[in-house]
């Protein structure tokens, strides 16, 4: 007769290494791994600060993702000491890890003895659902989708680039987007500025793009500023937000937005476009160089297309402006290599892209300074900078 | 020969060409010589003091020339100059 389920595991849990609570209190931050096995449910009620998330029936599927080294040490629990036993058992017996333990008595008498408990902020259901392939990825999870749904994230211009960034960022559940445009909706938008429709031809842009962004996705606050940013108004909308999108058509308006950022320590991702071309950065200000570091000045207006009305392939924009919604993820999640002190050039008719470096000019008139001391009649300012491109839109 | 990248801007001035290729032995040399094939670049490239126009970026392959040797730096048959005006375009 096969043993009972009790005594196999009096059988293994001879043969696991079992570990007090006191114990892995000292460990907490201490270099050992904590894993929660237990279930979603049990986890959202409350687990060990700092502890990793891995359910038992996702163990052999998941455990590398949460812990790539088989020689770490890893510390298991679930809420009585029984379940981490098996998975003990499956991570040193199946899976080959050298250093697992599992948490005597479990999370229910680490919770007796007084340790700390932390309660994660939990996704409603439909969030779970809605985030699903989010959640999915190891890379946002839980934790990345609650960061996205924290952010906040302000759009200068919901236009040729803003409408897809904006678009995106909202399906993705960026919980607060911010849009400054004073335009309305006019038919020869339509062509590449999909967040608006032929039906909202005359409406305020930041109100249509507000309609399609709740219809998307109610989860996201939508905050309009029917404005034309400018040196009066920069220092309100600015603070606060975590990550600024720059599609702005206007050299004034970069310079200004450059140097107002940078005094805040806001990162700007920041694209244009002309023709067939568009180019992408992102300014972190202090990680990497500043839109002065990269162009000092700006170019005579015979050279500076932003002065008056040039063509556009329409999905030309969508591109760029896609690419800007993927860094601000990617800042967000805080995932992978921004595209700081980097340009990429994109050629959408040669189907090529030119990288280039951008480096910090440790003579920058503003991003060499120390933020406070960049004041307020400093930002934007250049010589003829009114006349330079004037009306420039 | 070098090849030399134009951007939107500058293809006016070159009969449309999005590259073209350039003899010379430094990038000074290079450009020069793009200017004394097409003209109109003259005023767009250099300064009055024949240096670089503050607003001109040129990279030799990936790097910026004004953390190399600026117009002195060196340049190889097979390099790539890349002029990098700045652009606006976006919003309207």
């Amino acid at each position: 007769m096969s043993p009972s389920g009790a005594e196999v595991l009096r059988q293994i849990k001879s043969r696991i290494d079992e570990v007090d609570p006191a114990v892995v209190h000292e460990q907490v931050g201490n270099g050992a791994v904590i894993v929660d096995v237990r279930e979603p449910e049990e986890w959202s009620a409350g687990h060990i600060p700092g502890a990793v998330h891995v359910p038992k029936s996702y163990l052999e599927s998941r455990i590398e993702g949460a812990v790539p080294d088989r020689s770490d040490h890893v510390v298991l629990y679930c809420a009585s000491g029984n379940r981490s036993v098996w998975a003990a058992r499956t991570l040193i017996e199946d899976l080959g890890y050298e250093n697992v333990e599992s948490m005597t008595g479990g999370f229910t008498l680490w919770k007796d003895r007084g340790y700390e408990v932390a309660t994660p902020r939990t996704l409603t259901a439909e969030q779970r659902e809605r985030y699903s392939r989010h959640l999915l990825l190891p890379e946002v999870g839980m934790d990345g989708q609650q960061k996205l749904l924290d952010a906040k994230v302000l759009l200068l211009g919901a236009g040729g680039l803003g409408s897809p960034a904006a678009l995106y960022l909202a399906a993705a559940g960026v919980g607060t987007l911010g849009i400054v445009d004073n335009d309305e909706v006019d038919l020869s938008n339509l062509q590449r500025q999909v967040i608006h429709s032929t039906e909202r031809i005359g409406v305020p842009k930041v109100d249509s793009a507000e309609q399609t962004i709740t219809a998307l996705n109610p989860d996201v606050k939508v905050e309009k500023y029917s404005l034309r940013l400018g040196p009066e108004n920069i220092m309100d909308v600015l603070p606060g937000w975590d990550i600024v999108v720059d599609g702005l058509d206007n050299f004034p308006t970069r310079y200004l937005l450059n140097d107002a950022s940078v005094r805040l320590g806001t990162p700007v991702v920041s694209a244009a476009i002309l023709g067939f071309e568009g180019q992408l950065s992102v300014f972190k200000p202090y990680d990497g160089p500043c839109y002065r570091c990269l162009f000092p000045v700006p170019p005579p207006a015979e050279l500076a297309p932003s002065c008056g009305a040039n063509g556009v392939l329409g999905v030309l924009p969508g591109t760029m402006g896609l690419l800007q919604a993927t860094e601000v993820v990617k800042l967000i999640l805080g995932e992978g290599d921004p595209l700081v002190g980097r340009l990429v050039m994109y050629d959408a008719l040669a189907a090529t892209t030119t990288e280039v470096k951008v480096r910090r000019d440790p003579d920058c008139p503003i991003c060499s300074r120390h933020p406070e001391a960049i004041s307020d009649e400093e930002l934007g300012v250049f010589p003829d900078y009114e006349a330079f491109c004037a009306g420039a839109h | 020969m070098a090849t030399v990248r134009i951007p939107p801007v500058l293809r006016a001035a070159v009969g449309g060409e999005k590259q073209l290729s350039a003899s010379g032995s430094s990038v000074g040399e290079v450009l020069r010589s793009v200017a004394d094939s097409h003209p109109d670049t003259q005023s767009q490239l250099f300064a009055s003091d024949g240096g670089l126009n503050r607003y001109v970026n040129v990279y030799l392959n990936d790097e910026d020339v004004r953390v190399l040797d600026g117009l002195d730096t060196s340049v190889g048959d097979g390099d790539t100059l890349v002029i990098l005006p700045a652009m606006a375009g976006g919003a309207r």
